[in-house]
């Protein structure tokens, strides 16, 4: 499918719009599509809100409307960033990536969620972003250059596989194998909410390679592979789910699959550590996406509750109506402020995960409840998927459950800001 | 002809989206805190200058020089310019006095001084800035050098090394091919490329491009105003139309109307 091409230079008119979002009003920052106002911006996130605010503006809602029908991978955004390197945002300049920090890649992923696109955007580049700072980190420069290139020229799609359906969150009780073999590894197991395996060309997972009774200290046994997914010995089935229906999330099974030498990354039975690197940045990411998300939602319900008259005047002069939306603006914008300054620290090297997890965590639960008011405040419409809104909320759970659950960053904040026993 | 030494002008406008806003005064309109752009006509012109360097037509492309007069702003546009594709900039310091800037035969005139100190053989314009829409710039610069002018260009082709250019613009119910020798004063539309979002790598390496900052008085212009604006207001509100059934209630309507 092609997307939608629309003059430049023209104020958009796309129909069943509602009148009002394509023309940005001067004064309330929370209603201007894709404002780059925020006083705290540095000048690079700024630069990166711009140029991406103008790729994402060729992308209206109704395209992220139609693949969701259409459960179609959103492959000309994916194009459109790919061509213009922002794939590479945070990998090595050598392998054609920029060296940007996570406090760009936040603004990246932020801007395209809020253009609409909500997780359907972030998610169909949300691995390249970070996902493969291990690589990036512990590989070879063999690897790097054979992986790394590729992929920021986005002729190489990956996808990450940690979880699996017996282990859930406890992510070092993880029970897929991989055995030595004469000249490598045969993996066998299942992994299951794989995003996007349905295309992708490489998967970087996660496996045991030494029993747990086995290993010295129980964070070890696990290593980290890069390789082909497209292969017989793995079956991919996708997962129907809530929302996101146009990025594929899939289980998957696998037997006698081999994986060479070379596609190992790092250490072996080092592999946990290595993935617990890019941990804390991705938390940031999600967070950051769940805050477009929010955003989005909050700018449609701010237009509607001026547009629509009921009783003689907009329903949004009611406090009933406006309030909520303050209140929603300023508890997404405190979150806004802390993965914002979690992104800063882990630039600066900063490696404590108390500000990305509790980040993530109120970004997510603040742009919930921001979709839940916006579709209460379009009354009925919110409930039509004309409005957009249901959408939004379809996609907001992502955020609260992924890549880990609120419960465990409660856990988290407990024992190591707290200093309370261990729940668990 | 050795080589192409582009000029281009741009200038940093309220962005297109915007609904601009009249201030309370009556005498511009609100520019504070409202998000501005690239001019979109000027960014035709970056875009063409880059392709006449992509297409390696008959005459190299030496210089891309991007230039914009204004306040401390001005450097955003002029690195957008940059990562588009120029290779260098001047900004040309002009205080913002709230009057809207330079008028467009300053304009020309400053554009003419640095025609000549750098050695230009190509001015590419957009044909307006979209905030003041005066359209002028273009044809005063070519008056005051005395070069050829092709004005509205929708396609802009490079003959032979001896400087031959072929410029097509649409005219009333068709199109017209002109013919000239460089050096010469193009001015761009809407028709004639579809400018590039630049790459991040390009947005990166544009922030090390050299950038100058100059004066009016280095190049030996002075701001004067020969025209004082009055008033400036909205267009009327429009009026809402009334709905008919059919065509039968079009034409009843069109003749109660007195327009049959
Ligand atoms: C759309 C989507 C895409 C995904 N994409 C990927 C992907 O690409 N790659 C990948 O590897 N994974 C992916 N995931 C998986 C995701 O990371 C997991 O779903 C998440 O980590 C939760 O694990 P689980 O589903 O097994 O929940 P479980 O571990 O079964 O937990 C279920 C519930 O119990 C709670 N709970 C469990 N233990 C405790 C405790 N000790 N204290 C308090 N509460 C507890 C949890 O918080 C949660 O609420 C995706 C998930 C979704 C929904």
């Amino acid at each position: 499918m092609q997307a939608p091409r629309i003059p430049r230079f023209l104020p958009l008119k796309v129909s069943r719009v509602p009148r009002g979002i394509r023309s940005r009003s001067l004064h309330a920052r929370a209603t201007e599509f894709l404002q780059s106002q925020d006083p705290d911006l540095s000048e690079s996130q700024r630069t990166v809100r711009e140029a991406i605010s103008k790729i994402c503006s060729d992308f209206p809602d109704s395209y992220w409307a139609q693949i969701d029908e259409s459960h179609q991978f959103p492959t000309e955004l994916y194009e459109a960033l790919a061509r213009r390197g922002w794939l590479g945002i945070c990998l090595p300049q050598r392998y054609g990536g920029s060296e940007l920090g996570i406090s760009e890649a936040a603004v990246m992923m932020q801007t395209i969620a809020e253009s609409g696109a909500g997780m359907t955007g972030a998610s169909s580049i949300h691995m390249n972003i970070f996902g493969l700072e291990p690589v990036a980190k512990y590989g070879t420069e063999e690897q790097k250059d054979r992986w790394l290139t590729p992929l920021i020229a986005g002729r190489q799609r990956a996808c990450f596989g940690v979880t699996e359906p017996n282990t859930g969150l406890d992510t070092l009780q993880l029970q897929a194998t991989a055995r030595r073999s004469r000249d490598g590894y045969v993996l066998s197991g299942q992994k299951v909410w794989i995003s996007t395996a349905q295309r992708a060309d490489k998967i970087l997972i996660l496996v045991r390679t030494t029993p747990r009774d086995r290993v010295k200290k129980p964070s070890q046994g696990l290593s980290l592979f890069y390789t082909d997914l497209q292969v017989p010995e793995v079956q991919i089935t996708e997962i129907p789910k809530m929302g996101r229906a146009a990025v594929d999330t899939n289980s998957l099974f696998f037997d006698n699959w081999h994986v060479s030498m070379e596609d190992r990354v790092g250490e072996e039975n080092e592999g946990f550590r290595m993935i617990l690197h890019g941990m804390n940045a991705e938390r940031i990411l999600i967070g950051a996406e769940a805050l477009g998300l929010g955003f989005a939602a909050l700018r449609r319900a701010a237009l509607y509750s001026n547009n629509r008259h009921v009783f003689g005047r907009p329903i949004g002069q009611n406090q009933g109506i406006q309030h909520p939306l303050a209140d929603s603006w300023m508890k997404l914008e405190a979150a806004r402020m802390m993965i914002y300054q979690a992104a800063r620290l882990y630039d600066q090297g900063y490696t404590g995960g108390e500000y990305a997890n509790a980040g993530k965590y109120l970004a997510a639960e603040a742009a919930f409840e921001g979709c839940e008011r916006a579709i209460l405040t379009h009354g009925g419409m919110g409930y039509a998927k004309e409005y957009h809104v249901e959408r939004y909320l379809r996609e907001v759970f992502i955020p609260r459950i992924a890549p880990v659950s609120r419960e465990m960053i409660l856990n988290y904040i407990g024992e190591r800001v707290l200093g309370l026993p261990r729940s668990y | 002809m050795s080589g192409l030494r582009i000029l281009v002008p741009v200038k940093r406008v309220i962005d297109y989206a915007i609904k601009p806003r009249i201030n309370k005064a009556q005498t511009g309109v609100e520019t504070a805190g409202v998000k501005h752009s690239l001019n979109p006509f000027d960014e035709l012109s970056i875009e063409e200058a880059v392709r006449l360097r992509e297409r390696k037509g008959p005459i190299k492309v030496e210089d891309i020089l991007a230039l914009s007069a204004g306040g401390p702003k001005c450097p955003d546009v002029l690195r957008t310019a940059m990562a588009m594709g120029a290779d260098r900039a001047f900004h040309i310091d002009v205080p913002d006095k709230g009057d809207g800037g330079p008028e467009p035969l300053t304009i020309a005139k400053m554009l003419q001084a640095v025609v000549k100190e750098q050695n230009v053989n190509l001015v590419l314009l957009g044909k307006q800035a979209i905030d003041g829409d005066q359209g002028q710039t273009g044809q005063m610069l070519a008056g005051l050098l005395g070069w050829p002018q092709a004005t509205q260009a929708s396609k802009v082709d490079i003959k032979d090394d001896a400087g031959t250019v072929e410029i097509t613009h649409e005219v009333d119910g068709g199109v017209e091919t002109l013919r000239a020798k460089l050096p010469m004063v193009i001015t761009t539309d809407l028709r004639l490329n579809e400018p590039r979002y630049a790459s991040l790598p390009n947005i990166m390496k544009a922030k090390k491009k050299p950038l100058e900052k100059k004066t009016l008085a280095d190049l030996g212009v002075e701001d004067t105003r020969r025209l004082k604006t009055l008033k400036v207001t909205e267009p009327p509100p429009r009026k809402g139309g009334g709905k008919v059934e059919d065509v039968d209630g079009l034409v009843s309507k069109l003749k109660e109307l007195g327009a049959l």
